[in-house]
C-alpha cells in the first residue's frame, strides 16, 4: 500500500516482519523473566498459565528469539559500523536530548545511539542465550560444573536488565522522534523526516 | 499456625516480615560419624517413612548405594576410604542429605513464593505443590543437596520429617538408629551433646575432633561430629568452609533492587523526558525545503 508516493522506504515486509517477531519475543521473555527475577513481579507468572508454565515457556521463547535475531543481525550488520561522523554524534548526543539537534552531524541510515544500540543488543543476546543454555535446567544444567551455572545464572539476571533497559531507550526514541514508528509498521518515512534526521540517508535514496 | 512447631521463620520469593510474636526452640539432629557402622538402616527408615523406592541402581565401587541422592533417596550413606601415616586406612562413612542451613542458600535462590519454607524450628523444608522445577535451589545450595523430579520436574530433599517433628516425635533415621550415632533435639543440647563426644574422641587420640556447624551458612540444623573436624572433606568431600556462593549472593541480593531502579529510572526518564522536553518533531523548516525540492522535481 503506498500512502504517498513521495514517501521514502525505510524497510521491507520481512525486515518489518523480522522485527516484530523479535519484539513479540522479546516482550514474552521480559515479562516472563522478571517475574522470576523479583518476588514482587512473581504474579507475572498468571499471564503464562503460572509459575510452572513460565519455566516451562520461557527458554523456548528464548530460542526462538535467538533464531530471528541472528538473522536479523546478519541483515543490519553493515549497516552499522560505527563510523568517525557517529562518535561525532554520540559526542553530542546530549544536546539533542536536551532539544537542540542544529548541530548534530550528518546522519546515514541510522545514528551513532542506533548503531551502539545495535552492537550492545548483539553482544547480550549472546550473553543472554549462553548463560540461558546454562541454566536451563531441564535439558542442560546436568553438563555444566554448578560455579559455571552460578555464574550463568548471575549473568543473565545481569544483562536481561541490561538489555530491557537499552529496549525501554529504543522504544521511547522511536516514540520521541515523531514519524519514526511507521518504518516499522508499514515500512516508509516521508521525505521531511528522512532530511531531518538522518541527512545522509535521505540524500542517498533521492540520488542527490 | 495451628502448630507452634510449624510457625514460619523464613519464605522463599517474600519481601515481608514473618509471623514471629511466637517464640519456639531451635531443633537440630547431631550424626556422629565416629558412632556410624554404615548400615543403611536410617536410609530404609527414610525411604518407609516418606513412601519412597528408589530404583535399584548400580555399584559405584564403594558400599554406597544408591552412588547419589536423588528425589528418591533423601539420605545416602558415604563411604570413603583415607590413607594417612598417622592413622593408617581409615574408613569414613558419613550420612549424606540436607544440612538445614541457618541461612539457606536453596531458598534465598528460589523465585517461587512459599516452594521452600525454613520453620521456626530451623527446619528447611521444599513444598513441592508451589514448587516450578526452576532447580534455582540447586544453584543456591552450597552442599549440592536438592535433586529435581525426572518425572514431575520438582525439587526433593530431607525434610528432616518435619511431619514428625511438629507432633513431637523424632526423625525417622533417628529413631532406626542402631548405634544411637544419631540423635534429635534442641539445637542447645545437641551442641552440648557434641561437646561430650568431642572431648571424649580427643582422650582418645582424635586430637582434631570436633563439631561440623559451618559458621558460613549461620550454622546448621544437622550437625557432624567428625574425628577430623580440621578435614571436613576427607568425609567424602563435606564442605571444608561451606557459604552461599558470592555469585549467588550478588545475583540474589543487589542485583534485584539495582536491575528495578534502573528499569523504572529508565521508563519514567522517558515519560518525563517527552513531558518536559517535548516531542522531537520535523522542523517546519525542513518540510518548507523538502515541498519545495518535490516541486523543483516535477
Amino acid at each position: 500500500m503506498i500512502r504517498d508516493p513521495s514517501d521514502l522506504k525505510r524497510y521491507n515486509a520481512s525486515e518489518r516482519a523480522n522485527h516484530w517477531v523479535v519484539g513479540i519475543c522479546f516482550i514474552l521473555l521480559a515479562l516472563s523473566g522478571l517475574a522470576l527475577f523479583h518476588p514482587a513481579l512473581f504474579p507475572l507468572t498468571g499471564l503464562f498459565g503460572g509459575g510452572v508454565w513460565t519455566r516451562i515457556l520461557h527458554p523456548f521463547v528464548g530460542v526462538v528469539m535467538m533464531l530471528f535475531f541472528v538473522v536479523m543481525f546478519f541483515r543490519f550488520k553493515h549497516l552499522n559500523q560505527m563510523t568517525q561522523t557517529d562518535w561525532e554524534w554520540v559526542k553530542r548526543a546530549k544536546e539533542m536530548v536536551d532539544g537542540d539537534d542544529h548541530n548534530m552531524p550528518e546522519m546515514g541510515k541510522y545514528n551513532g545511539g542506533q548503531k551502539l544500540l545495535f552492537w550492545f543488543l548483539g553482544a547480550a543476546m549472546l550473553v543472554l542465550f549462553a548463560s540461558g543454555i546454562v541454566i536451563w535446567r531441564a535439558y542442560f544444567s546436568a553438563y555444566f560444573p554448578i560455579g559455571v551455572i552460578r555464574t550463568g545464572a548471575l549473568l543473565h539476571a545481569a544483562f536481561a536488565a541490561l538489555m530491557i533497559i537499552a529496549i525501554i531507550v529504543h522504544v521511547y526514541a522511536a516514540i520521541w522522534v515523531r514519524g519514526t514508528i511507521r518504518a516499522m509498521l508499514y515500512g516508509t518515512v516521508t521525505r521531511a523526516w528522512a532530511k531531518q534526521h538522518h541527512r545522509a540517508w535521505y540524500r542517498q535514496v533521492i540520488g542527490k | 499456625m495451628a502448630l507452634q512447631s510449624l510457625d514460619i521463620a523464613k519464605r522463599s520469593a517474600t519481601t515481608t516480615e514473618p509471623p514471629q510474636a511466637r517464640k519456639t526452640i531451635e531443633v537440630a539432629k547431631l550424626i556422629d560419624v565416629s558412632k556410624c557402622i554404615g548400615c543403611k538402616a536410617c536410609q530404609v527408615a527414610c525411604m518407609q517413612w516418606n513412601d519412597l523406592r528408589d530404583e535399584v541402581g548400580s555399584c559405584g565401587g564403594t558400599y554406597a548405594n544408591p552412588t547419589d541422592m536423588t528425589d528418591q533417596s533423601w539420605t545416602v550413606m558415604r563411604y570413603a576410604e583415607v590413607e594417612s601415616e598417622e592413622r593408617g586406612l581409615e574408613w569414613l562413612i558419613r550420612k549424606d542429605g540436607c544440612m538445614h542451613c541457618e541461612d539457606p542458600g536453596c531458598l534465598k535462590a528460589c523465585p517461587s513464593p512459599g516452594a521452600i519454607i525454613k520453620y521456626a524450628n530451623g527446619i528447611v523444608d521444599f513444598h513441592q505443590e508451589n514448587c516450578i522445577g526452576c532447580g534455582y535451589c540447586v544453584t543456591g545450595c552450597p552442599f549440592n543437596v536438592p535433586r529435581i523430579s525426572k518425572k514431575d520436574s520438582k525439587a526433593y530433599k530431607c525434610t528432616l520429617c518435619s511431619d514428625r517433628v511438629a507432633v513431637g516425635l523424632e526423625p525417622a533415621c533417628v529413631k532406626v538408629c542402631p548405634t544411637g550415632s544419631i540423635s534429635f533435639g534442641s539445637k542447645e543440647d545437641m551442641k552440648e551433646l557434641a561437646e561430650e563426644r568431642v572431648t571424649e574422641l580427643q582422650e582418645r587420640g582424635f586430637k582434631n575432633a570436633g563439631l561440623y556447624d559451618p559458621v558460613g551458612v549461620g550454622g546448621t540444623h544437622v550437625m557432624y561430629v567428625l574425628n577430623h573436624a580440621d578435614k571436613p572433606s576427607l568425609y567424602s568431600g563435606l564442605p571444608n568452609d561451606p557459604t552461599i556462593a558470592p555469585t549467588v549472593s550478588l545475583w540474589k541480593g543487589f542485583t534485584k533492587p539495582l536491575a528495578m531502579a534502573g528499569i523504572a529510572v529508565a521508563a519514567l526518564g522517558g515519560l518525563f523526558h517527552y513531558v518536559m522536553k517535548g516531542p522531537n518533531e520535523v522542523s517546519k523548516e525542513v518540510e518548507a525545503e523538502v515541498e519545495k525540492e518535490l516541486e523543483a522535481e516535477k
